[in-house]
């Protein structure tokens, strides 16, 4: 599983994984010392003396007192190093839409931003300052092997560090209950070596993969033609709208509609036939499309690499 | 029958049930009916338990699964956990303190008519489909007007308002029945202990539903009458809801659990034969709970980007309320540990269930109450975990052992103990099972409230796991309702007393008759039956020919006056049904908050107006301040 | 205590002012709670004037004549609700109807001028969170006038037509103890709605 608290792939998660432990050491010595208390308690044969019993008492409150101020102060030191301010970030821009995830990399020029949908990919090593916000309801960001999670307000921008130490594919769900498909809400991490994020990076700036077949082609005149661009761009072509995600390297991407099912190509074309079968409520309508066209749509999509 | 007989009768038939001011008649309907609710609420969780044993599961669907996890929040919180609590106290308290009734007694049956109607409204929009589907509390904005269509988030914003008033209602009861009507001689020193914690959480119901108040009030607008509260867009906030809510909020869970610690005061010394030890720092570890459980409200929302600094406050406070809540634990231990040899029996075993339980809930709690901790765990299936430990492990359990404790003298029967150890061991081991996996799950990365979720998570087998506990848990409950009918019907009535014990409503009969006790104790202890001679002495003198309490001093239960409490009456239930339609109507229209206020206004003139004859009889009785006041001076002379 | 078989209490008074009374208590409760109720509105009020701007957002705040003439009149129904106490404690009939009736006219007035105050707020509770807490202040107030206003009506009949015994003056004694909480309430909600937004803008 990629998905654990205490299986961490960073130093953020590491750092509160190791807290865990502590907590978890000290709660389970004392739950086994009063527990232990009460079962002799219950079992003894003779009075204890009151004298013992109060003192008792009080030793075991100063104890109490003594822990609960340990795991305080461990905790606000944790805090503390988590929430130090990370030196030259990769900056992306995270916006929470019912029922996906809106990524957009920053950067100072405007033509080297990259935006995409559902899958964050970042280089491994270097810290990743995510700026969050929502643009309907609260949701939560929460990427358990990486890193606590984070709410996305309507209204307010969160933060929220993240950092892999190693390559791999970490999966995440929203955390807080937005709605319908508040289940089917997850996000990928996929972490990658500098120069392979690289790699990725430059080619998720290039324009849409053209049509390397006729079926692909026809596919590519099915999407401009259907409804598909009142909700989706892809670079290269007419269609520009934002208001679903951006499709221009779809195929690149693991999984679709935030992580409902696997990307290929009978998946995608099961997606935009109905979506309602696959993931009730969402806000995509179904595409009425003939028989091949369908096909070709997916076959079109399949090659948006 | 006696004049006392006559005067505390209730009229016979339904009209008698309907107009009853007996808080015995009610308190025992009114836990009824919240085991109704309890029943009904855990039945909609083990659909969800079905629903989540199986991966990709399509048993339910979002919107229902929505509705269910929503419902069963909701009426477990506000239906069951807090209204039980109240109940049980509204019956126990003036057998314990030594009076005929409480201080309200219309205002009483009021209060539960228009929990009654609440709960009602609750489950029919539910079974209608259209029940509340945005979690038990309810954020904004998926609750507000742009994301959740219909009217469902507006029942569940009205059923707050029932409950709210309901619970206030029973707080003020408590607060002044508990205050100004004991026995003589029991000096707030000698209250007990579980009037001791019904006290302190009425004052945390009075300081803390007002804020819930107000944020469903301004969410009702919101989405009623376009404020903009909560509307980013316009200057509202969404982190006002969280803030106004939660400042409700975890009081409430205090208010669940507080009564049930008190429970344990007098449960547990009655098993151990002998009085509790450090009575004073326990009075004082609830009223610190009290308090520190309003400075506590912000961790419910660590993961909001608040400003660190404030957010360290708030894991301070969290944490720092393990303190009392151990003393009240370390006490416990060693009552049990000076008394004589421990007499097992069902009421003892549900409390050292709390224990075992409890006590892993409260550790969970310090977890999350680290905001570093908590950004992994919030959100997750080890917050439902945490949640279930401690209010079933510390509220629940401690209910079921004042169910066995208390049931003799509210029924007249003992309880099967046979039966009540099945109860619990089925109780017990379901309840770990269901509950303890998902401490793991939510360490899996599982979060809450998701109606599904892919076999590829790995999250099943836990999961699986857990609806067998559940439904265990379900069959523990059965062998209790069994338990409950077949002993109603046996033979046998039970003793005044039979778990000899200290308090005073084990000194009146079982059941009690209606007046409660022949003559009001004088008492001179806090365990006034395990004194040699009891009780010290007898009130005499109080009038019978309407029902009548005497009142004695806050500070040291001296006698004061004689207060003549109101005759059963049918207008607090006609006036419940008034209030009912104006705030269903008001789901509607906000006009219906003007002409619904009509019936509400003369159903309240009926009720309070004075009836002649009464009138009369009162006027034949009475005794002016003036004219009296020489005989209470010699009276406290005498009695010093 | 030296042991007794029995306390006699008979003969001792049926009912009581003040804190010795149970209905005091009840009263008391409801004070504490829509104290609450204003203390935490009037901080909601505040917590969103801290997420704004400019406050009021737009537009001028609550003119300040209808608001101020209230206070006054608020205030000095104190005295009328004062001696209806004082006559209620002395049991005496009479002045307990003639101050109760004062009070009623009073109330009337504020009433009618509470009306004023609502169309000369320079917003609507629907533009924006500004107004609608503004509009939520002086309606949360305004509900209690109200029904204090009826309590008053249907107690002041009672007094005039019976059937009466001493509780009724108790419960007159009490009447005028919400009312005085009506009027001390008004003080912070008027400063928070009209002055705060001029003092601190």
């Amino acid at each position: 599983m990629n998905h654990q608290v205490l299986a961490p792939a960073g130093p953020l998660s590491s750092e509160i994984a190791q807290l865990f432990w502590v907590f978890v050491a000290v709660a389970a010595v004392v739950y086994l010392l009063v527990i232990g208390f009460l079962v002799a308690a219950l079992r003894r044969r003779n009075e204890a003396s009151m004298r013992t019993a109060l003192r008792t008492v009080s030793v075991a409150v100063a104890i109490t007192s003594v822990i609960l101020l340990g795991l305080g102060l461990s905790d606000f030191f944790a805090g503390r190093a988590l929430a130090a301010t990370p030196h030259d970030p990769l900056r992306v821009r995270v916006t929470a839409h019912q029922w996906w995830w809106e990524i957009e990399y920053s950067d100072a020029q405007p033509a080297r931003r990259v935006r995409t949908a559902n899958e964050l990919r970042i280089p491994t090593q270097r810290p990743i300052e995510l700026e969050l916000t929502a643009d309907d309801v609260i949701h939560s960001f929460w990427v358990p092997s990486l890193q606590g999670k984070k709410d996305l307000l309507p209204g307010y921008t969160t933060r929220l560090d993240l950092i892999a130490s190693r390559a791999g594919v970490y999966e995440g769900q929203c955390a807080e209950f937005c709605g319908f498909q508040h289940a089917h809400m997850s996000i990928d991490v996929i972490a990658l070596e500098p120069q392979a994020f690289t790699a990725w990076y430059d080619a998720q700036l290039s324009a849409a993969a053209e049509p390397q077949n006729p079926v692909a082609a026809h596919g590519r005149d099915v999407f401009l033609g259907s409804t598909c661009v009142m909700c989706h761009n892809i670079q290269g072509t007419d269609a520009s709208a934002v208001a679903g995600p951006d499709l221009t390297h779809i195929a690149s991407r693991r999984r679709l509609a935030a992580g409902t099912v696997p990307n290929n190509p009978a998946n995608l074309a099961a997606w935009i036939r109905d979506p309602q079968a696959l993931k009730p409520g969402t806000h995509m309508p179904a595409t009425q499309l003939a028989g091949d066209d369908l096909a070709a749509l997916a076959a079109y999509l399949s090659e948006l690499r | 029958m006696s004049p006392l007989e006559q005067t505390w009768a209730d009229k016979p038939g339904i009209l008698g049930w309907l107009s009853t001011v007996d808080h015995k008649r009610i308190g025992l309907r009114f836990v009824v009916t919240t085991l109704v609710f309890f029943a009904l609420a855990g039945q909609l969780a083990a659909v969800m338990r079905l629903q989540l044993a199986r991966a990709d599961n399509h048993l339910v669907g979002p919107d229902l699964y929505n509705q269910l996890f929503s419902v069963h929040g909701t009426a477990m919180m506000f239906l069951f956990a807090v209204p039980v609590m109240e109940a049980v106290a509204l019956y126990l308290i003036p057998l314990m303190v030594g009076t005929r009734n409480v201080a309200f007694p219309r205002l009483n049956a009021y209060g539960y008519w228009l929990f009654l109607f609440g709960g009602v409204m609750l489950f029919v929009v539910f079974a209608l489909n259209i029940g509340p589907e945005a979690g038990w509390f309810n954020y904004v904005p998926l609750s507000g007007p742009e994301f959740s269509a219909g009217k469902r988030s507006d029942f569940w914003a009205q059923l707050i308002t029932f409950t709210e008033i309901s619970a206030l209602i029973g707080a003020i009861q408590i607060i002044t029945t508990a205050f100004k009507m004991r026995a003589p001689g029991m000096t707030l020193a000698r209250m007990p202990l579980f009037v001791w914690a019904m006290v302190v959480t009425s004052f945390m119901i009075v300081f803390a539903m007002p804020s819930v108040m107000l944020a469903s009030t301004f969410l009702i607008t919101d989405r009623l009458v376009s404020t903009q509260f909560y509307n980013p867009a316009e200057g509202g906030d969404v982190l006002l809801w969280q803030h106004l809510f939660w400042f409700f909020g975890h009081p409430e869970v205090y208010i669940i659990f507080v009564p049930a610690l008190g429970m344990i005061s007098e449960i547990l010394p009655t098993f151990a034969r002998r009085r509790v030890v450090g009575y004073v720092a326990m009075v004082v570890a609830l009223v610190t709970i009290a308090f520190l459980s309003f400075g506590l409200w912000v961790h419910h929302m660590f993961t909001t980007g608040l400003p660190p600094l404030g957010m360290s406050f708030f894991t301070a406070a969290s944490i720092m309320i393990a303190l009392p809540t151990g003393l009240q634990i370390f006490c416990w231990i060693a009552t049990l540990a000076t008394g004589k040899r421990v007499q097992f029996a069902a009421p003892l075993l549900f409390v050292i269930g709390f224990f075992f339980i409890f006590i892993i809930g409260g550790l969970t709690g310090v977890m999350l109450g680290a905001t570093t901790l908590d950004s992994q765990l919030h959100d997750s299936y080890f917050v439902v975990a945490h949640l279930h430990y401690v209010l079933i492990g510390g509220a629940v359990f401690p209910l079921f052992g004042g169910f066995y404790y208390w049931f003799p003298k509210l029924t007249g029967r003992m309880l099967s103990e046979r039966a009540g150890r099945w109860n619990f061991w089925l109780f017990f081991v379901g309840f770990n099972v269901a509950f303890f996996p998902m401490h793991i799950l939510g360490l899996q990365g599982m979060p809450r409230r998701v109606y599904t979720y892919s076999a590829a998570s790995g999250w099943e087998n836990l999961n699986l796991l857990s609806t067998l506990g559940a439904f265990t848990i379900a069959v523990s409950m059965l062998v209790f309702l069994v338990n409950v009918v077949m002993s109603l019907r046996r033979a046998g009535r039970a003793p005044h007393n039979p778990w000899n014990a200290a308090t005073l409503e084990w000194a009146t009969s079982s059941p009690p008759p209606a007046y409660n006790f022949a003559t009001i104790p004088v008492v001179n202890s806090r365990t006034p039956l395990w004194e040699q001679k009891f009780p010290m002495a007898e009130v005499t003198g109080l009038p019978d020919i309407l029902p009548t309490v005497l009142v004695t001093r806050l500070h040291d239960a001296e006698p004061d006056h004689v207060a003549i409490l109101p005759t059963p009456s049918l207008w607090p239930f006609l006036a419940a049904i008034a209030t009912t339609v104006m705030f269903v109507g008001s789901v509607f229209t906000p006009w219906a908050v003007v002409w619904g206020a009509v019936p509400v206004g003369i159903t309240l003139i009926g009720w309070f107006w004075p009836d002649k004859e009464e009138a009369a009889r009162m006027l034949s009785i009475e005794v002016k301040p003036s004219e009296g006041e020489a005989r209470v001076v010699a009276l406290r002379e005498a009695l010093s | 205590m030296t042991a007794r078989s029995t306390i006699d209490v008979s003969r001792l008074p049926t009912y009581a002012f003040g804190h010795r009374s149970l209905m005091w208590w009840a009263t008391m409760g409801m004070i504490a709670i829509e104290g609450t109720v204003f203390a935490i509105a009037i901080v909601a009020y505040f917590y969103l004037r801290g997420q704004s701007e400019a406050w009021p957002p737009s537009g001028a705040p609550p003119d300040l004549l209808f608001g101020t003439i209230n206070t006054v009149i608020l205030l000095a129904s104190g005295i009328p609700n004062h001696f209806a106490a004082r006559a209620a404690e002395r049991e005496d009939l009479r002045s307990v109807r003639l101050w109760m009736v004062t009070c009623l006219v009073m109330a009337v007035a504020f009433q009618v001028v509470r009306a004023l105050e609502f169309t000369t707020l320079n917003t609507h509770w629907t533009a924006n969170a500004y107004g609608s807490i503004v509009f939520a202040l002086l309606a949360l107030h305004t509900t209690h006038l109200v029904t204090d206003f009826i309590d008053t009506v249907v107690l002041t009949v009672l007094m005039f037509t019976g059937p009466l015994n001493g509780r009724r003056f108790v419960d007159v004694s009490e009447n005028a103890d919400y009312w005085w909480f009506v009027l001390a309430a008004w003080i912070p909600i008027y400063f928070t709605i009209y002055l705060v937004p001029r003092l601190f803008p």
